[in-house]
């Protein structure tokens, strides 16, 4: 029988938790309540005597000073008469089978403390319980209180909860015991546990069961499976490992992960033909081969001696070099489609997931940072929401966290990242996750990027158990979301279980325990050790063998299962003892699975028996090339009027707190951006540490000052109008930021993450030619301004299904690129940031403007997206960068900020502010470029144009800062002033902003302070 | 003359290995080691072979039981291998020889929970104070002012007037368990640290200044020998200038302000241990 132990913080002691619920209830709900307090509930569900128990609640569980303890009662029943009242109680567990980390952490510490492990089966589950009062102002209800937990505290997808009135509670003596415990499949030991699927059948019948399997497999690729099963050779050798001539669940549900769109890229792959909007075709097979890889392939060749890449495309992350001893590593991912169903536990999976990549990249990066960039609706969205779909704030509020406690608890800092507001990110958010590592050039005399398997190597799992969690996450995400997306497909990552992992796998690196490493993501085992297998030319893998979290899994749900925290290696027999001997001292899972061969076969066994014999070139090359129409139509958008007026003041305050402008300083400072100790340019920076910066540079190796430097580029806002600007301005973006803080031109790299909405032709996608052409011109604009800037791609991922679809409304986000940029800064010490550092010195603009106002924020303020989007202008932009990065060098710049979001008048009001000094400006000054006629004050002010810098120099470098600059379209516009004020002057003369800088920075800082 | 050794305990959650081995070089000592407390445990490393013990930041067992709660009770119970020996048996021995242990962070959240601080009347494994979730109920890394206490014991703050360090915690809210808990803290001058106004000249129970709500603003707190210190601020992460928020526009030394308490303890370890 379990036994409850209840914690709650002594009366004395105030609830932090309690009062963030109470208040998000009142803020978000609009209910208004008196008090809520939280008590914590462990549920033991082992063989502990009382006197045990009693120690574990007084010890590991409660802390002394501050929380009292009750065992099988209600701690809300011994409270004295006036410290404690409620009129609801509300507890909150986890669903069967959901990873539940201080459960775990609890059971450990009782392992500790009796000296005796629990038995299979026995474990201790968590639930918190929320004691909820009314106001005077309003009763609550019961239909409150459903709404209070279905609505905040309670994720039904992956929780339970019981709500009870304060009578129905001390009537029944609180809350029951509840051992959510996974119950065993019922009948499950007398039926054989793999089916065979019967492919013989109509074509209706094919896609229902791709359908109701969540294969995510479409009617032609059924047919490719079902032509492949009855090859009379493929019978052959099917019988003679005793398997009939249908194909098992195991390899249809293996070759559904592999040729998932997730995991196969089938629309980067594709064919497109393309129609411009001349009506011109043309034929791209592959936009993948023929963009992206092509672009680092030229850029390469462009380099000659000076290509600093090391391994591209091929590895779980690209790798570059950082010095003669060094690599860096670098991944960004997303991880949309589990963030819109539990946007903690998916972003959370986000940020461990994409952890795993760099460490998973040749022989395996410590990990150096992080980087997020997240993109949602408006968290004060007020309007009705479609079913299923999650409330904004909050996805925002789940993501922020679940980015926080993953980052943070690996100890790894989140040095740069953005949020991004637009209404159709409701449909699904974009969470993006980066992660960086370094490595050692040379590990045991082998470079650390190259990684090989031999045949007889053993197969060995790593870290976590498997679970039903994560079952179809690659699949899924291929489809968009809908009022069934599955409830397994939701995971929660771990990050302790993974750091004792990555602390262990680092130490046997070093010793040369094994051969080859690699992550177990999407598709679970099925994808990591198919990847190995074609490395190698095939596998024989025993499922029975795989460690599980409890019993009942199929064999195919052991293979591709989601379940987090785990990598896949292969280890020479010759270390296995060794390497075994070492995860115990270390208390890290490792499990011998079965051997890599040379035998062209993924052979998969249960229990001895053949479940799954499927050739590895049918696996990764059975499939043709999907067929896609795309055909460009330049979308004409409603011209948007700019008002001429007199002040602008009330425009640029109105800016300074829009969504995509305002300070994010209240989630960055959650973020841990300084640990390990390399922190040298940080998130925030200025006189008051609140000045926005624009790119990051740490110091990975703390006995040197070279730096790495990294930054990004997002502008979803122009895919409105074009694509391919979309794309340019969001890689110069990138570029621009990580050249201000003092990122060397020389070696750079970057990274694309294409978010889009499905842009195949269907019947739910009737402008799905549309969409594709705007991939098209995307990844037309990445080679070109990649070329342009030198800069190739090392990795990146696609995410191709970002829509939300029911019966009555189909969200499709915009179109997406996140460009990243990571590289390297010779000294450290020559940094810039961008906070204007001394009254007197002198404001430059680098780079002409333009009317170039379309799909800007001050066109959104003003209710319109235009047209006139703003054009790259590559060749002067790279030569600008260049002659910048020779200032730098020579210390002739105090500060520089780029020009993005807001365009001029936002970037001098962050600087002014940021450094505490005021501006003053003539918009006369500023270079102009293009058709006179569009030039007025509010176009110098807002104008997103790109490639431009704004940069304060000291007068004793002014000399020098423009002979450095000279012909790159520099403008001296105005000086650093000793009075706290920015003053702008217009074309005419007058004065046409005016504020003061504490105004302007209330106005920024307003927005998301208290979220 | 004998070599001074500085141990720095990792594993299970801790982030802050590196850096702080850096630290204890940087300020002196001529061995630092970086430990897996699996290393502890089978016994392939003993305590009693060093001088100064480092109890660093990071995320114990994920705080899972509250900060640092899951390695308190595992160093309460677990035997080193072969030994028949309690982990905690080897810290109580380290205590009692007069050697250093600093724990930062992550690191002060396990000893005041293994009771090791405040240390008063030779008591080690007794809990009287706490740090709990910060007031604001966010996780902040903010850089904060903090003001020494000249009078103070801590051998660590010796020679320092204010400190200016990052803060980085949810869970950094210093509580007593009784009023005559805290005011034999005071008497006794046993918070080293408190957080204070940018001029360092009194304490504050201010948001931001004071990040968590912290009981008389106190950020670090030592025994009454003086060598056993923890303290919420991170002064591994101030070594070096550069790592200074404003280093672009202030001038400052070359060295950070967080290296002199490694420095005094390297000096105190050469003086008194070796």
């Amino acid at each position: 029988m379990a036994n409850r132990v209840e914690i709650a913080l002594k009366c004395s002691v105030r609830d932090a938790r309690g009062r963030r619920v109470k208040r998000e209830i009142e803020q978000f709900l609009h209910l208004p309540v008196a008090e809520v307090q939280t008590i914590d509930v462990y549920t033991v569900d082992g063989s502990l005597s009382r006197e045990e128990l009693e120690r574990a609640a007084a010890g590991p569980l409660s802390d002394p000073v501050i929380q009292d303890r009750t065992m099988d009662r209600p701690i809300a029943l011994t409270r004295k008469e006036g410290e404690l009242s409620f009129d609801w109680g509300v507890e909150v567990g986890f669903r069967p089978g959901v990873t539940d980390n201080v459960g775990r952490t609890a059971r450990e510490a009782m392992e500790y403390l009796t000296g005796r492990e629990f038995k299979p089966g026995e474990a201790v589950y968590t639930a918190v319980q929320y004691l909820i009062k009314s106001s005077p102002s309003h009763e609550l209800t019961r239909a409150d209180l459903e709404r209070i937990t279905t609505g905040l505290l309670c994720n039904p997808l992956i929780q339970r909860y019981t709500i009870l009135s304060a009578g129905e509670f001390s009537g029944q003596g609180g809350f029951p015991p509840v051992v959510p415990k996974v119950a065993e499949t019922v009948g499950a030991t007398d039926r054989s546990p793999v089916q065979e699927i019967n492919l013989e059948v109509s074509d209706d019948e094919l896609l229902r069961i791709s359908r109701d399997g969540v294969l995510a497999l479409t009617l032609e690729e059924m047919k490719i499976i079902q032509a492949h099963y009855r090859k009379t050779e493929v019978r052959a050798e099917r019988s003679k490992v005793g398997l009939g001539d249908s194909p098992t669940d195991v390899e249809l549900e293996c070759l559904a992960q592999t040729w998932s769109e997730h995991c196969k890229h089938k629309i980067f792959s594709g064919t497109v033909q393309y129609e411009d909007e001349l009506g011109n075709r043309r034929e791209i097979k592959s936009l993948f081969k023929s963009f992206i890889q092509r672009t680092t392939k030229d850029v390469r060749a462009k380099l000659g001696e000076r290509d600093f890449c090391l391994s591209v495309f091929k590895d779980n992350a690209g790798v570059i070099r950082f010095n003669d001893h060094w690599s860096l590593v670098f991944k960004v991912e997303t991880h949309n489609s589990p963030s819109a169903l539990d946007p903690y536990g998916g972003a959370l999976t986000g940020i461990v997931g994409v952890n795993r990549d760099p460490f998973g990249t040749g022989m395996g990066a410590r990990l150096i940072f992080n980087t997020d960039v997240f993109c949602f609706a408006d968290p004060f969205y007020a309007k009705p929401l479609p079913s299923r779909l999650l409330h904004p704030r909050r996805i925002y509020e789940g993501v922020v966290e679940g980015v926080e406690h993953g980052g943070n608890k690996s100890g790894i800092p989140t040095v740069n990242g953005s949020l991004v507001f637009d209404d159709r990110f409701g449909g699904k958010p974009l969470v993006f996750c980066g992660t960086a590592g370094i490595m050692p050039a040379r590990i045991n005399g082998q470079p650390s990027h190259e990684k090989s398997i031999l045949p007889g190597d053993l197969i060995v799992m790593t870290g976590g158990k498997i679970g039903k969690d994560g079952i179809h996450g690659a699949t899924f995400s291929s489809q968009e979301l809908d009022e069934n997306s599955p409830v397994t497909a939701v995971q929660i990552g771990d990050p302790i279980t993974q750091k004792r992992m990555f602390d262990f796998l680092i130490r046997a690196r070093d010793k040369g325990l094994y051969r080859f490493i690699t992550d177990n993501g999407a598709g679970g085992l099925s994808s990591s050790i198919g990847e190995m297998c074609g490395e190698v030319g095939g596998c024989r893998m025993d499922l029975a063998l795989a460690p599980l979290k409890y019993p009942g899994l199929k064999p195919w749900e052991i293979l591709i299962s989601e379940a987090q925290e785990r990598m896949s290696l292969a280890v020479p027999p010759e270390q296995m003892v060794e390497f075994l001997a070492m995860a115990k001292r270390f208390g890290v899972e490792a499990t011998v699975l079965g051997e890599f061969n040379d035998s062209g076969i993924f052979h998969m066994l249960y229990e001895d028996e053949t479940v799954a014999w499927l050739p590895v070139s049918f696996m990764h090359e059975g499939l043709p090339p999907l067929q896609i129409p795309a055909k460009w139509t330049p979308p004409r958008q409603a011209e948007v009027e700019v008002e001429v007026k007199d002040d602008y003041t009330g425009d640029l305050v109105q800016l300074l707190g829009a969504l995509n402008i305002c300070s994010k300083e209240s989630v960055v400072r959650r973020y841990d951006h300084e640990v390990q100790g390399g922190s040298v340019v940080k998130p925030f920076t200025g006189v008051a540490n609140d000045g926005p910066s624009d790119g990051a540079v740490v110091r990975p190796l703390l006995d040197s000052f070279e730096g790495v430097v990294t930054a990004h580029g997002i502008c979803p806002r122009y895919s409105d109008i074009d694509t391919y600007h979309m794309t340019a301005n969001a890689v110069d973006e990138a570029l621009r930021n990580y050249v201000a803080v003092g990122g060397a031109l020389e070696l750079v790299a970057g990274l694309d993450n294409f978010c889009w909405c499905d842009p195949v032709l269907s019947e739910k996608t009737p402008d799905g030619p549309y969409k594709m052409a705007q991939l098209v011109r995307s990844n037309q604009a990445l080679y070109d301004v990649c070329l342009a800037y030198n800069l190739p791609l090392v990795s990146g991922k696609d995410s191709m299904k970002n829509d939300f679809y029911d019966e009555k409304l189909k969200i499709s986000i915009p179109p997406t690129l996140l460009f990243s940029v990571i590289g390297k800064i010779e000294d450290a010490r020559s940094a810039v940031t961008m906070d204007v550092k001394r009254s007197g010195d002198l404001v430059y603009l680098l780079g002409p403007t333009s009317a170039e106002l379309g799909g800007s924020e001050y066109f959104a303020l003003k209710g319109g997206v235009g047209n006139g989007v703003p054009v790259v202008d590559t060749a002067a932009a790279y030569l600008r960068y260049q002659a910048y990065g020779r200032a730098l060098l020579a210390g002739a710049v105090a500060s520089c900020h780029d020009l993005s979001d807001g365009g001029l008048a936002v970037a001098a009001a962050e600087s002014a502010f940021a450094g505490g000094y005021g501006m003053a400006l003539e918009l006369a000054k500023v270079v102009w470029k293009g058709d006179p006629a569009g030039k007025n004050d509010a176009t110098l002010l807002f104008s997103e144009s790109a490639s431009r810098l704004l940069v304060t120099v000291s007068p004793e470098k002014r000399d020098a800062f423009e002979l450095f600059m000279a012909d790159t379209g520099l403008a001296l516009i105005g000086r650093v002033t000793d009075r706290s004020e920015l003053a702008i002057t217009g074309m005419g003369g007058s004065v046409v902003v005016f504020a003061g800088l504490a105004d302007l920075k209330e106005a920024w800082q307003a927005t998301l302070r208290e979220l | 003359m004998a070599k001074t050794r500085a141990l720095v305990i990792t594993g299970n959650g801790t982030n802050c290995e590196t850096e702080a081995a850096h630290a204890c070089r940087l300020g002196g000592f001529d061995e630092v080691v970086i430990a897996h407390i699996c290393e502890i445990l089978s016994g392939e490393i003993v305590l009693d072979d060093f001088h100064f013990l480092n109890l660093t930041g990071g995320f114990l067992d994920g705080d899972d039981l509250g900060s640092a709660k899951a390695q308190a009770n595992r160093l309460q119970y677990a035997v080193v291998a072969g030994t028949g020996e309690k982990v905690v048996e080897q810290f109580i021995r380290f205590m009692s020889d007069g050697k250093l242990i600093l724990g930062v962070c992550n690191g002060f959240q396990l000893m005041v929970k293994m009771g090791m601080l405040p240390g008063m009347d030779g008591e080690y494994l007794n809990q009287t104070v706490t740090l709990t979730h910060n007031d604001c109920g966010r996780f902040q890394d903010r850089w904060c002012w903090l003001k020494v206490d000249p009078a103070s014991p801590s051998i660590y703050t010796k020679g320092l007037q204010g400190l200016y360090l990052p803060v980085r915690h949810g869970e950094g809210k210093f509580v007593c368990d009784s009023p005559a808990t805290a005011e034999r803290i005071r008497v006794e001058k046993l918070a080293a640290l408190t957080y204070a106004t940018s001029d360092y000249a009194a304490s504050t129970m201010e948001f931001p200044l004071n990040p968590n709500g912290s009981q008389d603003a106190i950020a670090g707190l030592c025994d009454p020998t003086g060598r056993i210190m923890g303290l919420m601020p991170h002064p591994e992460a101030f070594v070096h200038y550069t790592q200074h928020p404003r280093w672009t526009r202030e001038s400052l030394p070359e060295k950070g302000e967080g290296l002199t308490l490694f420095r005094n303890a390297a000096e105190y370890a050469r003086k008194n241990l070796c």
